[in-house]
Parts: C-alpha cells; sequence; structure tokens
C-alpha cells in the first residue's frame, strides 16, 4: 500500500444526491451529521456534486450547514451514469482532498461510491449506522451492522484519506442550520461520445417512493396477514395513530406490496416511537431493520415467535382481529 | 461467449445466532453456501451460454473448503471453476479483495481466454457492502451495471448488452458494450435444477488452485496490513430484552396496550 501524507486532507464532504432537480433527503441527514463531526474535528462541512444544473441546490445545501458546495456542471452529466459520474468527482476529490467523504447509502449511492473508492485507492465502510471521531487521534470511527445485524463492527482508516463511509437513510436526523455556501465551481470537460453507457428508458413504477422513517408510529406486517386485501387493516391503523405503514420482505416477494415499504436488511432501517409488527415472524433480516424502535408491539398467532424476543409488548393472538380491533378503539380515544 | 462469475462462499446468515454471553456469533453447525447473490449471476451466465454458446468461468476466493462452492457452481452448469486460496488474502477489506479477484481474473483470462462478461452479485451477506462489483469493474475498467433484474438483449455480432436495473422507485434500461460487468439482483432469474449432464462433467472437472506462487498477484496490496480499512472492535448489539405478554380477551388486550403506549402517544401529541 502506498503510504499518503494524510496531513493535506481536510473538511468533511457530504455527496449532495439529486434527482429530477431534488435532493436526495440522506444527503441533508448526511450534512447535519457532518456538522457535528466538523466541529469535533475543527474544520467545516462542505457539500459536492456533479449533474447539469446543479447551482440551484446551494440554497438548500446552506440551510443544512455546508459551508462549502463544490460543483462540477456538464448536460453530458444531467443523467446519473457511473462512469462519468465517478470521474468527475474523482477529479473535484483529487483537487480538494477532503478528509471524510460521506454518500448516502442508496441504491445510486452504492453504485457509486464503491467505485469513487478504488479509484481513489481510498477505505470505504459500507452502509455505517454511526459516525464518531476518535478522540485520541482524529480518525473516524465508522460502526456498521454485519451478519444481519447479528454483529456490529467499528471500522476505522487510519493511513489513507479520504475516509469514505456509506450511510443509511434515516440514521441520521436533518436539522436545519442556516449558512451561505460559498460556491466552487469547477470545469471538467467530458464530451458524450466519450461515455460508452447508454440509457435506453427509465421507467417510474409510479408507486409514490415513501420514506418510512420520517414516520413515529408505523404498522407493519408480514406474511401472516393472510392476503394483499387485508393490508387494507395496516393502514387504517396507521391512519388513526397519524403514522404509516410497511411491511416484511416475504410480502413483497408475494406482490402484496411494493419494495419502498419493505423494512430490514435489505429495505428500509427504521427507528419510529412506536413499531406494531403484525403476522410478522421476527427474522434477523427484518429486525436488523426496526429494533432500535422504542416501542415494539408484537401481534402472532405463535407464541415462540422469534418476534417476541424484541417486543416491548406481546399479544399472542389473529392479527386480523386484534388489528381492527386497535383502530377501533385507539379512534375514540384519539379523536376527540 | 465466455462469462466469468466471482462467487463467494459465506455461512447461511439466517441460521446465524448470537452467542449474548460470549457476544460472538454461533457458527457451529451453519452451513456454507453460495451468496444467493452469486447463485443467480451463475445461472445467467449460463443462460446465456447455453443461448449463444462459449464458456461459463468462475471465481472465488476463500479458505480450501470453498471448493465446495466451486463444485456447486460446476453442477450449475460453469464449465472452469478457479480457487484462489492464499494466507496473505487474510482479512482483505474490499478494497484488497478486489484486486485479489482483479489479479485472480488475469490468469484465469490467460488459461481460458478473454472474458465478454464479468458477473457478481449485487451483495454478500455475511458482509452486506456491495463494493467488490464495483471495484473489480472499475480495475477492469469496464462499464459497470449494478443491481440488474433482466438481460433484455445481448448481442455478440455488434458486442453489446442491454440490462435493466433497479433504481430507487423504478427501472432504467442501459446498453453498454462488452466487457462490462454486471451485479445481479435474486430477481434476476429463477435457479433451474442442473441438468444431468452438467452434473456428469461437474463430477469429472477440477477445481483449478490459485494463489500467490501461481498467478503474478502483488502481496504487497493484498490482506490485512494492506487494506485501508482496519475493524477496531466488532460486538454484538446490545439484546433488547424480552417485553411484557398482555393477556386477556381482546377488548382487555387492546385496552391495555392502550394504557401502555398512551404516555408516548401523549408526548408525541396525538392525544
Ligand atoms: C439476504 C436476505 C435479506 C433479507 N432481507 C429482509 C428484509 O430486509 N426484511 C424482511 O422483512 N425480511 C428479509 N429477509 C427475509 C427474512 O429472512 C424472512 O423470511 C422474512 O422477514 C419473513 O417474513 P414474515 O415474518 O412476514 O413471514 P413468515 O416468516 O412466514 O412469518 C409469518 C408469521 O406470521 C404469523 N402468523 C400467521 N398467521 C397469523 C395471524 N393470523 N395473526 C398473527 N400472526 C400470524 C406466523 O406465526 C409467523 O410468525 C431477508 C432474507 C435474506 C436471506
Ligand atoms: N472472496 C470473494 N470471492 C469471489 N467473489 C467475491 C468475494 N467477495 C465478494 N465477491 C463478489 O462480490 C460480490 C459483492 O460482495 P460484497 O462487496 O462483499 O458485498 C459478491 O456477491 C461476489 O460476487
Amino acid at each position: 500500500m502506498i503510504k499518503q501524507d494524510i496531513t493535506q486532507y481536510k473538511n468533511v464532504w457530504v455527496f449532495i444526491e439529486h434527482n429530477e432537480g431534488k435532493i436526495e433527503r440522506v444527503s441533508l441527514e448526511l450534512l447535519s451529521k457532518g456538522a457535528e463531526l466538523a466541529k469535533d474535528l475543527g474544520c467545516e462541512v462542505c457539500a459536492f456534486t456533479v449533474g447539469d444544473k446543479v447551482e440551484q441546490f446551494a440554497k438548500e445545501v446552506g440551510e443544512y450547514g455546508a459551508k462549502k458546495f463544490y460543483i462540477i456542471e456538464n448536460p453530458v452529466l444531467k443523467e446519473y451514469r457511473t462512469e462519468p459520474w465517478r470521474d468527475a468527482i474523482v477529479y473535484l476529490i483529487d483537487k480538494y482532498k477532503p478528509e471524510v467523504a460521506l454518500i448516502g447509502a442508496t441504491t445510486l449511492g452504492r453504485d457509486l461510491a464503491g467505485t469513487v473508492a478504488t479509484k481513489l485507492s481510498a477505505g470505504l465502510t459500507a452502509d455505517t449506522t454511526a459516525l464518531d471521531i476518535d478522540p485520541s487521534n482524529k480518525n473516524l470511527l465508522m460502526t456498521r451492522p454485519t451478519f444481519g445485524g447479528n454483529l456490529m463492527a467499528t471500522i476505522f482508516c487510519p493511513d489513507n484519506r479520504p475516509q469514505m463511509s456509506t450511510v443509511r437513510p434515516g440514521v441520521f436526523k436533518a436539522v436545519k442550520n442556516p449558512t451561505k455556501p460559498e460556491i466552487i465551481k469547477e470545469k471538467y470537460d467530458i464530451t458524450e461520445d466519450k461515455i460508452v453507457k447508454k440509457i435506453i428508458e427509465k421507467v417510474q413504477t409510479g408507486e409514490e417512493k415513501v420514506n418510512l422513517s420520517f414516520y413515529e408510529v408505523i404498522v407493519a406486517g408480514g406474511k401472516g396477514m393472510g392476503k394483499k386485501e387485508n393490508l387494507k387493516l395496516l393502514e387504517d391503523l396507521a391512519n388513526v395513530l397519524g403514522g404509516t405503514w410497511a411491511v416484511s420482505r416475504k410480502v413483497v416477494q408475494a406482490g402484496w406490496a411494493p419494495q419502498s415499504r419493505q423494512v430490514g436488511q435489505t429495505g428500509q432501517t427504521v427507528h419510529p416511537k412506536i413499531y406494531i409488527a403484525a403476522g410478522i415472524s421476527g427474522a434477523v433480516q427484518h429486525v436488523a431493520g426496526m429494533k432500535s424502535s422504542d416501542i415494539i408491539i408484537a401481534i402472532n398467532t405463535d407464541p415462540e415467535a422469534p418476534i417476541f424476543e424484541v417486543a416491548t409488548y406481546g399479544i399472542v393472538g389473529d392479527c386480523l382481529q386484534v388489528l381492527p380491533k386497535m383502530t377501533e378503539m385507539f379512534k375514540q380515544k384519539l379523536v376527540k | 461467449m465466455h462469462s466469468l462469475v466471482f462467487i463467494k462462499q459465506v455461512p447461511d446468515a439466517a441460521q446465524v445466532r448470537v452467542d449474548y454471553e460470549t457476544g460472538t456469533l454461533i457458527r457451529e453447525g451453519v452451513p456454507a453456501i453460495i451468496n444467493p447473490f452469486d447463485t443467480h449471476a451463475i445461472e445467467a451466465a449460463v443462460q446465456i451460454k447455453d443461448k449463444f454458446g462459449g464458456s461459463v468461468s468462475v471465481l472465488c476466493m476463500g479458505p480450501p473448503m470453498a471448493d465446495e462452492a466451486l463444485k456447486k457452481a460446476l453442477a450449475m452448469g460453469a464449465d472452469n471453476v478457479f480457487l484462489l486460496s492464499d494466507r496473505v488474502f487474510a482479512g482483505s477489506d474490499t478494497l484488497a479483495t478486489s484486486y485479489a479477484l482483479w489479479a485472480g481474473a488475469q490468469k484465469v483470462i490467460q488459461e481460458v481466454g478473454p472474458v465478454d462478461i464479468f458477473w457478481a452479485g449485487k451483495q454478500a451477506i455475511d458482509g452486506d457492502t456491495a463494493q467488490t462489483g464495483p471495484g473489480i469493474a472499475t480495475r477492469f475498467d469496464v462499464p459497470l451495471v449494478t443491481y440488474a433484474v433482466e438481460i433484455k438483449e445481448v448481442d455478440p455480432q455488434a458486442r453489446k448488452i442491454k440490462i435493466v436495473r433497479l433504481l430507487e422507485g423504478g427501472t432504467e434500461t442501459v446498453e453498454v458494450p462488452m466487457p462490462c460487468l454486471i451485479t445481479t439482483e435474486e430477481t434476476l432469474n429463477h435457479i433451474r435444477f442442473a441438468p444431468l449432464p452438467y452434473l456428469i462433467k461437474a463430477a469429472r472437472t477440477p477445481v483449478v488452485l490459485l494463489n500467490s506462487s501461481n498467478t503474478t498477484i502483488d502481496a504487497s496490496q493484498c490482506g490485512l496490513k494492506n487494506s485501508p480499512t482496519k475493524v477496531k472492535k466488532a460486538f454484538t448489539p446490545p439484546k433488547r430484552e424480552r417485553g411484557e405478554m398482555i393477556e386477556g380477551s381482546l377488548d382487555e388486550i387492546v385496552n391495555t396496550v392502550y394504557a401502555k403506549i398512551e404516555p408516548m402517544l401523549k408526548q408525541l401529541g396525538k392525544v
């Protein structure tokens, strides 16, 4: 491994993921977390991105605390494509040398991070759920779940910069912290004929993209809900509680609900105040995504179901009876 | 068409349990399997071979026991299988792993011929990083197509391939020239039962062993020492205490639950 002069590297950078002119929520969450890290390191939190018209995002990244905003604008970078975005980003990082670079662990972010890190020979930690600064040496400590959340590992990167990490959406809170960012615009020449990947077609699945981590109450259902039509019971109770509904992966695989509603290792991580798990067995991969909820209420016909191991309150019973009853009684209490 | 599939042998994560007394994983009796996403990569490569001719090579880096995974790959229709196994690789992070696999793949290319499509799983279920595939593509400098859910069109003459890949909230179809690297989702295909001729061939085909002495792998880029990321500590997350079971008639249960969560609902301003 080549020894680097790591003292040249400074500041915490946050990648601003955007799609159709809108910033992904996770990027703002990371700006807030990045500001905390920058404070511990005695440096600045900065935003960076590439694309076609990205200067327009300056106001919003400023609202969330970015002191500087590094950008590359080029019409051929309009739609995300791995290779040209990577090369433009590597150019920025090589030039300005941030000590930390954070990227949302979204579909796009995970596609991008691995290739950027390889180009830079940088250390990259995937899917981090906690970020801290080691007070003794100022290294970034990145904690992440492995083995479906059964084991946590704290990773650090002593000799290479930037220290890169992808971070799951919903892990940190986006907090407003207004500043007026300085915009640093770099020129990066690339033309369409140099890009071998062509996007033929994009299809939105129509289903709205739900960000489950926004909700303080989540009513989730599993295969034990019996059939697609019964998922309405989740929605009814969620409405009464002012929350939203979610599902396990088996429900997604059965085609009863879209992937955007899935909680767990391969779905979303959530930590609501109240999580109701109805007809969910509590497989490790599901629990990995919801076990930090404040109150977990489990409803399952099987008293041995593993979900009861993590539940604050357990109800052995038929969710098709318990859910409507909850909806009916809670409605009376909550609507006054 | 020559495909090269990267497969990892992993403990079946669904069966791994935690020993909270010692804070370690209980791995005894947990079967080692081919990373589930990688089986779909093998299947996709074999389907392309069945349609267009050519061959499927498979490369796995791991301990000697990982040859089992390669034997399974043969039974699924792979033609040449390689096990990259050497102590110098121990403790490699994803950067070092993608280097070793890239370097090992050079040997496969030397022995079998140039590769048209490289394949990897979308992620491995033990580490869940999803970084190795993108890393290998970068080292080969070939276009990367992650999260493939459909191989739409293969044009061996024009050397182009069209792939449908998953986006957040949708899909996109991309066209890339070959060689390229594709990472696979489980929904890409259904694993077929191994046809008898494959099984017979599998029994006869040896696993080729690769290590640092019969490849050009530079040991100074592998292993724990040469991995930029290090593990500071590993620990089991605090166990959530098993809570209270609420009993009684349906009405009683729901009333009790309400009483329990009322303070929280008040705090949330819902009551
Ligand atoms: C790599 C990998 C990643 C994965 N990622 C995820 C993930 O992100 N999220 C996820 O959820 N899963 C994930 N899984 C799948 C996971 O292992 C389980 O298969 C899944 O969570 C089970 O879903 P379930 O609990 O709905 O179904 P089941 O396991 O079939 O459980 C149904 C439960 O409902 C109960 N039940 C039946 N009828 C009723 C009734 N009338 N009333 C009350 N209870 C009833 C049963 O007792 C049972 O406990 C993953 C698996 C793998 C291998
Ligand atoms: N040791 C290995 N040997 C062969 N392929 C691997 C190895 N590690 C990772 N891969 C490939 O890279 C993919 C992603 O792994 P990961 O980055 O660990 O999530 C896997 O699905 C495999 O296709």
